[in-house]
């Protein structure tokens, strides 16, 4: 009979570490999304082109490549990662690329109005963004965000090729120790779905409170 | 005969091909109050755009208040103006648009102080005593927490008007203010108007098709058609004895439109 | 960092091989998606309640778990119920499953977009419902569909390197076992990274074409 409780602590801990990196690569994503979003609608040409390539690379390249090249490549430039920053790194900056489409979708769905306002109320361009535009863009950023924190979940899962020890390693691990293979897979699964949930539920959440007394706003 | 607060002076303005404004030439003194009539494409919005810094101007000059608008002292003579001079000259020149353009997450207390607050440095306790003064003048001192979704379209524009107002202008600008209300709150808009026309001696500048208001309340009617001013004068003059053809026939069918004269 | 162009002509046979169960894997996935997507969608639409009930989850599920650990999923635990699937066989089931559920949204989504007035207007002339599909739905329902099922056949080709997981001998395996071999990595890894980034480019062009020929008329 196998002994159960030593492989259930060894998935609870993976499912801690997919955890950690699902929080730590999105908070890199909101960063990255909005430094680049932002930096989209700049008037200045540099920073507009720096963005533009960010958000190209990332979004056309794979995850995995991205992943392997954060962790495989880069030590022979000198920089060394650990499993866990190649895996942050590269799962954040890939996110915070499609985020910064969402970004910068939602500045420009802000009309002309709001920023005709602003230029007659003599608003400086920054003033405008930060107390004008960027707030009524939230709410329309947040459910597509929620939809790329639970891309970025399903992404953790490939950390496993780079031996981190998250959720899918483990699972490979009580695989190759038991045999057992519907017990571990059927139970990360379930574990995923359940986090997948969270996120879900959560942002609704987050969504409910950000447009509270937002009726009249054109979506 | 005091100093023209607005000099426009031959100016061109032109979406690529097209031309809205051909070779135009205004003075307005200060405190005047202008109406601004004419079909829709005749350019009269597009001077209060470009009044306002919304647009430029493809060529001539305008002179604001004793300063160069888009022209600014260079090296040699004049340079165009750059965001810093621009941001100078809007403190004297306010707007008022068709559609309001409230911000709508802000509460309408907040948005009549938010502009105070960040570009004139106003502290917040005198900058929301002067909008409660505003609110009053407007007569929606009980709506300040309100949030702009919650308020009527005569509502709305009220509170736009006592956000322009919050600068301090000694331009105002109107864009057809009252066409996107429904006809039953015009009036309140318009007594708005009034009240500011007799208390104030701010210089406005209205685009209107209210043709009875602008009749009342105009020291000047302009009539624009096709990017130029086609005929000037008094409100009697203009309205009642039009002396160019254009200016007739537009009359005669804002009449037969039910628009009192 | 010294790069060896000689290495590389010469992994670059081995690459290309993998370079082609790439795109097989990727064709075979969408044909299979394409399919499971319009199962999915009719189920969900048109099956008895517990049945779409039941399909609706197992949609949801699969669209909210990851790819990888379906792959393992396919490829480890269907053995233990006899079901021995070859690598590549296993990788094109799991992407087709997969994205197959992203699909029946586009699908869904596609049809519900048609305006209600069209299938009104449709029986007021007297349309069969396979003529009201054929002759009035369809054709407006598939063009806008187009740009998204293209984003998602981009996006299954950027995944395929999830398919080495399980000994498919797709592109950045092929990468991953010249580079272990040879212990260079620079450049195998670095010529899978140029591959995708030129595909990615190749399709982002033909997706803006797609795009601009398909895309719903109304603008807003």
């Amino acid at each position: 009979m196998i002994d159960w409780s030593g492989y259930i602590t060894l998935i609870l801990q993976g499912a801690f570490v997919t955890l950690e990196l699902t929080i730590m690569a999105s908070i890199l994503a909101v960063i990255m999304a909005f430094v680049a979003g932002l930096s989209r609608v700049s008037k200045y040409f540099p920073i507009r082109a720096l963005a533009t390539a960010y958000i190209e690379f990332f979004r056309g390249t794979s995850v995995f490549v991205q992943l392997f090249w954060a962790y495989f490549v880069l030590p022979f430039a000198g920089i060394e990662l650990t499993p866990l920053q190649a895996g942050v790194s590269a799962l954040g900056l890939n996110a915070g690329a499609y985020g910064a489409e969402v970004v910068r979708g939602a500045i420009k769905a802000i009309g002309r109005d709001q920023r005709e306002a602003c230029v007659a109320l003599n608003l400086s361009r920054s003033q405008a963004m930060r107390h004008v535009i960027i707030p009524q863009a939230i709410p329309l950023i947040l459910p597509t965000f929620g939809n790329l924190a639970i891309e970025l979940l399903k992404g953790t899962a490939v950390v496993s090729l780079i031996s981190l020890s998250d959720l899918t390693f483990q699972a490979q691990v009580v695989r190759a120790q038991t045999g057992s293979t519907l017990v571990p897979f059927g139970t990360i699964l379930l574990i995923y779905f359940l986090m997948a949930l969270a996120i879900s539920y959560g942002m609704r959440w987050i969504e409910g409170r950000a447009t509270r007394g937002l009726d009249g706003m054109r979506t | 005969m005091p100093e023209p607060i607005i000099r426009i002076d031959n100016i061109t303005k032109c979406y690529g091909p097209l031309t809205v404004l051909d070779g135009l030439s205004m003075n307005v003194l200060p405190g005047e109050k202008l109406a601004l009539i004419g079909p829709s494409g005749s350019g009269k919005t597009t001077i209060l755009r470009i009044l306002m810094t919304l647009e430029t101007i493809s060529g001539g000059h305008i002179e604001v208040d004793g300063a160069q608008l888009f022209h600014m002292p260079g090296k040699d003579g004049l340079a165009p103006a750059d965001e810093r001079h621009l941001h100078r000259m809007r403190e004297k020149i306010g707007m008022v648009f068709q559609h309001f353009n409230l911000f709508p997450h802000k509460c309408v207390l907040d948005n009549i102080t938010l502009a105070p607050i960040l570009t004139k440095a106003v502290p917040k306790a005198a900058a929301e005593k002067r909008a409660l003064q505003l609110l009053d003048m407007v007569g929606l001192a009980d709506k300040a927490r309100s949030m702009p979704a919650q308020l009527s379209g005569g509502q709305k524009q009220r509170v736009a008007i006592a956000r322009a107002l919050a600068l301090s202008p000694k331009i105002m600008l109107f864009d057809e203010i009252t066409s996107a209300l429904d006809p039953e709150l015009v009036e309140e808009v318009l007594n708005v108007m009034r009240k500011l026309a007799n208390e104030t001696d701010m210089t406005m500048l209205l685009v209107t098709h209210e043709m009875g208001f602008a009749h009342d309340f105009a020291d000047r009617v302009l009539f624009f058609d096709r990017g130029k001013i086609v005929e000037e004068g008094k409100p009697d003059e203009i309205f009642h004895s039009p002396k160019q053809e254009r200016t007739q026939s537009f009359l005669r069918k804002i009449v037969a439109a039910g628009h009192r004269v | 960092m010294d790069w060896d162009w000689n290495f590389v002509w010469q992994i670059m046979p081995l690459l290309l091989d993998g370079l082609k169960i790439t795109f097989l894997a990727t064709v075979l996935g969408a044909g299979l998606a394409a399919v499971v997507g319009l199962v999915f969608a009719i189920l969900r639409i048109a099956a008895p309640r517990p049945i779409a009930k039941l399909t609706s989850f197992v949609v949801e599920f699969i669209r909210g778990t990851p790819l990888l650990v379906q792959l393992y999923f396919i490829f480890y635990v269907l053995p233990d119920v006899g079901v021995r699937l070859p690598p590549l066989l296993a990788g094109v089931i799991g992407l087709g499953l997969h994205y197959g559920t992203y699909v029946a949204e586009v699908y869904r989504g596609g049809i519900e977009n048609v305006p209600r007035g069209q299938w009104e207007a449709a029986k007021a002339t007297n349309l069969t419902s396979r003529q009201t599909w054929i002759h009035v739905v369809l054709p407006q329902a598939v063009p806008p569909m187009i740009p998204a099922l293209a984003n998602y056949l981009i996006g299954m080709f950027k995944e395929t390197p999830l398919l080495s997981a399980v000994t498919v001998l797709e592109l950045m395996n092929q990468a991953k076992i010249v580079a272990n071999s040879s212990y260079r990595y620079i450049e195998p890894m670095t010529l899978v990274g140029v591959f995708f980034l030129i595909m990615s480019l190749v399709s982002v062009f033909f997706l803006r074409l797609l795009e601009e020929r398909f895309a719903p008329v109304e603008e807003r």
